[in-house]
């Protein structure tokens, strides 16, 4: 076998100070994705810090009722968590449309929103690929690219982010604490999660040895009317083919304000920014709605094999505004 | 044991109710659930080593050279062996099974090493540091109906003519008024049992002992002991439980050749256990399929002629022609008809039997353009089948011994709803959704072959009964033990059914849905022989036991005066989400004539197993073939989707009881693959009603349905 190390730090600083005393580190929590990836030989560390038994698994409510998610706490208890399931019910119901509910179970808030794409061909060690191998080239653009992106994507990688949760999040403009080397900082999302641009082996703004510690989701009181609406090939465990997590707020017929991000279509979740800008302060309407979605929806460049995401995007965003309009 | 002088055993009165027919409890149910039943990985014997293959990266190409020097330097490793010192085998029939004999790849997947380790982590290992250098040659994967390579196969499995005409088809199309001519296609397929392939090796001397997850013990020691030059005598195969096959365990392939040749090379047991992503290129396949479909019939939708004509794919190295037009040959009355097969040898794996090969695939197109020409008439699409229901086999001329399908289509709507509905497309919404409903016919031939069996009966009043059957998860132990307590006339407790192990008595494999008809007769003529003698005896059974056995090949190798067939119809209703194209089979109705059941347990599990197989072949099941590497890339259970619980929703299954005198002993007709056909094409149709889209090529994704 390929032997590893295996430490089990008491604390965050701890494991932060392990991970960067040592080469070829990586954090283990659910290890649902990883030891995965170690047994395709995707990755290969030579040590795996367990951070999984680190106290960082309550979700917390600040004064002014920002909650702090610890990057510990287990996918199904955020999902059931009742703060997070009255307030942002989005981000519950995106926790509950990923995986299967043994991986719930075992998958962590920070590990989910560093999971890795898959593509088959990230996936496959006997293939080129520009993320597992940078320079060996991309395959997918002429092969298999069915559900992969259709924007932002490059020359060089055309993945998309598998999260779920993180879709949710980028919605509600999360706040990634990080501890790294020179301490703690935050992240804001989006922006954890970057382009592939020439270096698709980058999936984060991390560095390495950095650890999510906690995610902070700022109050954002419209958002107690927000759906996610996973497009999937099958009923329940398959990634997103497309997904949106839309929050809305609607008075008088006019959009006071919303928040949009797309799943399955980016190396990023993608947040809808230009369709926000479109529908702040605009009817209601789904004429109103068509024309935003639109104007996001511009800057796609599909491949041969996936154009269909783009009136399949269209059709969900517009379908699921009109839903929670009608809903206020 | 006691000595008194009275015999225990006498044969008391055949009871009031028979066995079969009877809902018994799976015999071996309390083993599984308590993890007592022992599966081919399972068994360990003493100074066990771990083999794990090594796979070709290239589709097509000579081995250059193979540097093992990594490998073997590893700590446990035992052995590495490929083509250049790998024990020689004799040429086998199968290409397939000649692992390790020459440097030719023909497939990207291919076995081209294996290494024996200590410990499965470190074989592992050391199989990925196994270097392979190839000269590479280009490829060719790719299935199209003008291949230049495309020919004629001698024959479609098993052993029907390739084409087929009667009448003047051509003629007959040009004068029809109302022609219906489609393409459809179907994807490849791949089978994927719970249990992936296993085999523990075991050598002892010239004796070679196989524990293996196979359909067919008798047929796997009969192919494996003339590769190594042995009589057949010296193999035994052992598999008393297998957790699933759809065919792909039904010959045996590479994986257990393998298995014993890294054996015979270490010196050591050897435990090989194929993984999930190498089935996707060593265990079989359903290929690919296309399929031009023509109808010509009059305004009333009374067909004047059928042409199906298939087109498929095998491998470089071994000929596997599916049967795929084979049901258009029985299915309907039509005076013109013609059936043709195509096959091009591409460098990709070699396809197999997955449940009902050709029927499965052949069906969809044909029930799919029923539906079609059922829309063009105005007729209503059970209607149109009743309509088109032919007095004798159209292909032979022979009566049907029975022949149930417009009894399965009544039944069916009668208890579907399907009187009320409105033939229009695309109108209904329920919850949002674009609601529909589809019918479509579903049919397996009654195959039989021979098979021998024992009965023995004990002092102490038990009965054992032996055949080298196999029970893939099916029910068949517990169905041969009905069929022998009625034979026999004693309670099942008192009877143990003997199965899964080549040194029993010679059985055919667990496939073609014979298993039941196959060894159920040869257990019925043991268990009868069993009981003349005992009569004979006045019931005495002398202390050492009384044993008997029959052969059946005589009995199943007469001649058919009919032609036996088992027939269904499947009903679904579809919703599908207008804005995303996600099709979801809200209901499904099997209503299915196959002789008599003989256990309406295990038989409702086959038969809506087979509907839900169905179903995942309509809405999901594709393996993606990949144009630059030859190889399918979506080789896992993430990327390759089987129906979730989540899609399986309302499954119903119920049949119409066959009295049917020249079937077999047990009057029975095989089930364990009729539910799967004629699935697809019931949801497809019901896709068209729902949505107005005719989805011709499967699966019916989103993709293909989002504007």
């Amino acid at each position: 076998m390929r032997p590893f190390a295996y430490l089990r730090p008491a604390d965050a600083p701890s494991a932060v100070t392990a991970s960067a005393e040592r080469p070829n580190t990586m954090y283990l929590a659910g290890g649902t994705n990883l030891v995965d990836l170690m047994r395709l030989g995707v990755v290969s560390p030579e040590v795996l810090v367990d951070v999984s038994r680190l106290s960082a698994d309550a979700v917390e409510e600040g004064p002014d009722g920002t909650l702090t998610i610890g990057a510990g706490v287990r996918n199904s208890d955020l999902a059931a968590d009742p703060l997070v399931r009255r307030r942002h019910p989005m981000l519950a119901q995106s926790v509950l449309a990923g995986a299967s509910g043994q991986i719930r179970n075992m998958a962590t808030v920070g590990g989910n929103l560093l999971q890795r794409t898959r593509c088959s061909y990230f996936q496959d060690v006997t293939k080129p690929c520009n993320k597992r191998l940078p320079g060996t080239g991309c395959p997918a653009r002429e092969g298999d690219h069915r559900n992969l992106a259709i924007l932002g994507h490059s020359e060089s990688c055309v993945a998309t982010h598998p999260s779920d949760m993180a879709v949710a999040l980028t919605a509600l403009g999360a706040i990634v604490h990080v501890r790294g080397a020179d301490g703690p900082r935050t992240v804001p999302m989006p922006g954890l999660h970057r382009l592939p641009g020439d270096e698709p082996e980058r999936d984060t703004v991390l560095d390495p040895g950095d650890l999510i510690t906690a995610v902070e989701v700022p109050p954002l009181p419209f958002a107690a009317r927000s759906r996610y609406r996973k497009v999937r090939d099958r009923a329940s465990f398959a990634f997103a083919v497309v997904s949106v997590a839309v929050a809305l707020d609607v008075a008088d017929g006019v959009v006071r304000d919303c928040r949009i991000a797309l799943g399955g279509v980016a190396h990023v979740p993608w947040r809808a920014e230009t369709a926000e800008a479109a529908l702040r302060g605009s009817a209601a309407t789904e004429a109103g709605f068509a024309d935003a979605v639109d104007a996001e929806l511009a800057a796609a460049r599909p491949l041969p094999d996936n154009a269909f995401k783009v009136p399949l995007a269209r059709n969900v965003l517009v379908r699921t505004l009109i839903d929670l309009a009608e809903a206020s | 044991m006691s000595t008194t002088t009275t015999p225990p055993t006498t044969l008391p009165a055949r009871e009031a109710t028979p066995y079969v027919g009877s809902a018994l409890d799976r015999v071996e149910g309390l083993e599984k659930v308590t993890g007592q039943a022992r599966y081919a990985f399972e068994y360990s014997p003493d100074d066990l080593a771990y083999a794990v293959p090594v796979q070709a990266t290239v589709a097509r190409g000579k081995i250059r050279t193979v540097d093992v020097d990594a490998a073997v330097k590893l700590p446990g490793v035992i052995a590495a062996i490929w083509h250049g010192n790998a024990p020689r085998l004799a040429p086998p029939e199968n290409a397939e099974l000649a692992v390790l004999q020459s440097r030719e790849v023909a497939y990207r997947g291919q076995y081209v090493a294996v290494v024996v380790a200590e410990t499965l982590e470190n074989a592992r290992e050391a199989a990925r540091l196994l270097r392979v250098d190839y000269q590479v040659e280009e490829h060719d994967v790719e299935l199209r109906a003008d291949h230049p390579e495309m020919y004629r196969p001698e024959r479609v499995n098993p052993a029907y003519p390739a084409d087929t005409e009667q009448g003047e088809p051509d003629a007959a199309l040009a004068e029809a008024q109302v022609v219906v001519d489609e393409i459809y296609s179907t994807p490849a397929e791949h089978n994927n049992p719970m249990e992936p392939h296993a085999t523990v090796a075991v050598w002892d001397g010239d004796g070679l002992t196989l524990y293996d997850s196979t359909q067919g013990a008798s047929s796997v020691r009969d192919t494996v002991a003339p590769l190594f030059g042995l009589p057949p005598g010296n193999v035994r195969v052992v598999s008393p439980h297998v957790g699933g096959g759809f065919g792909s365990k039904g010959m045996p392939l590479s994986p257990v050749v393998l298995a014993a040749l890294a054996a015979k090379h270490a010196g050591r047991p050897v435990k090989l256990a194929v993984t999930r992503q190498q089935m996707f290129a060593v265990t079989g396949y359903r290929t690919p399929t296309i399929q031009r479909v023509r109808l010509g019939a009059d305004t009333e939708g009374r067909l004047s002629v059928i042409v199906h004509d298939a087109f498929e794919q095998s491998s470089r190295i071994r000929e596997f022609a599916e049967q795929t037009a084979t049901p258009t040959r029985m299915m309907y009355a039509a005076p013109n008809r013609r059936t043709t097969h195509r096959l091009v040898r591409l460098d990709v794996p070699t396809p197999s039997w997955m449940r009902a090969p050709g029927e499965t695939p052949g069906m969809f197109a044909l029930e799919s353009a029923l539906d079609e020409l059922a829309v063009a008439c105005g007729v209503d699409p059970v209607e149109l089948r009743v309509r088109n229901e032919p007095d004798a086999d159209p292909e032979s001329g022979l009566p049907f011994s029975s022949r149930n399908l417009v009894a399965c289509l009544r039944e069916g709507a009668r208890r579907f709803g399907w009187a009320e509905r409105d033939p229009a497309p695309g109108i209904r919404r329920r919850d949002g959704l674009l609601v529909g409903t589809g019918v479509a016919a579903s049919t397996y031939p009654v195959y039989r072959v021979p098979s021998r069996a024992t009965a023995r009966a004990e002092w102490d009043g038990t009965f054992s009964v032996r055949i080298a059957a196999t029970d893939i998860g099916t029910g068949a132990r517990t169905v041969l033990t009905q069929i022998a307590a009625d034979t026999l006339r004693a309670s099942p407790e008192r009877i143990s059914v003997e199965i899964g192990d080549s040194a029993l008595p010679d059985a055919s494999v667990a496939g073609g849905s014979m298993g039941t008809a196959s060894w159920g007769t040869a257990v019925v003529r043991a268990c009868e022989a069993l009981t003349e003698e005992l009569d004979r005896r006045g019931g005495e059974v002398p202390e050492e036991g009384l044993e008997v056995s029959a052969d059946t090949a005589r009995e199943v190798g007469a001649k058919r005066r009919f032609a036996q067939h088992a027939f269904g119809a499947q009903f679904a209703e579809v919703g599908v989400d207008p804005d995303t194209g996600e099709t979801r089979v809200l209901r499904l109705l099997g209503v299915f004539a196959a002789g008599r059941i003989v256990n309406p347990k295990t038989a409702r599990s086959q038969f809506i197993g087979g509907m839900t197989m169905g179903l995942s072949m309509a809405l999901f099941e594709e393996s993606v073939m990949d144009r630059e590497f030859g190889d399918y890339l979506n080789h896992d259970f993430a990327q390759y989707h089987i129906a979730a619980c989540a899609d399986v929703r309302d499954v119903e299954a119920v049949w119409i009881e066959e009295d049917d005198p020249h079937l077999n002993p047990m009057g029975a007709k095989g089930i364990g693959e009729i539910g799967i056909v004629g699935t697809a094409a019931a949801v497809a149709n019901a896709v068209y009603h729902a949505t107005g889209v005719r989805v011709r090529d499967l699966p019916i994704r989103l993709d293909r349905l989002v504007r």
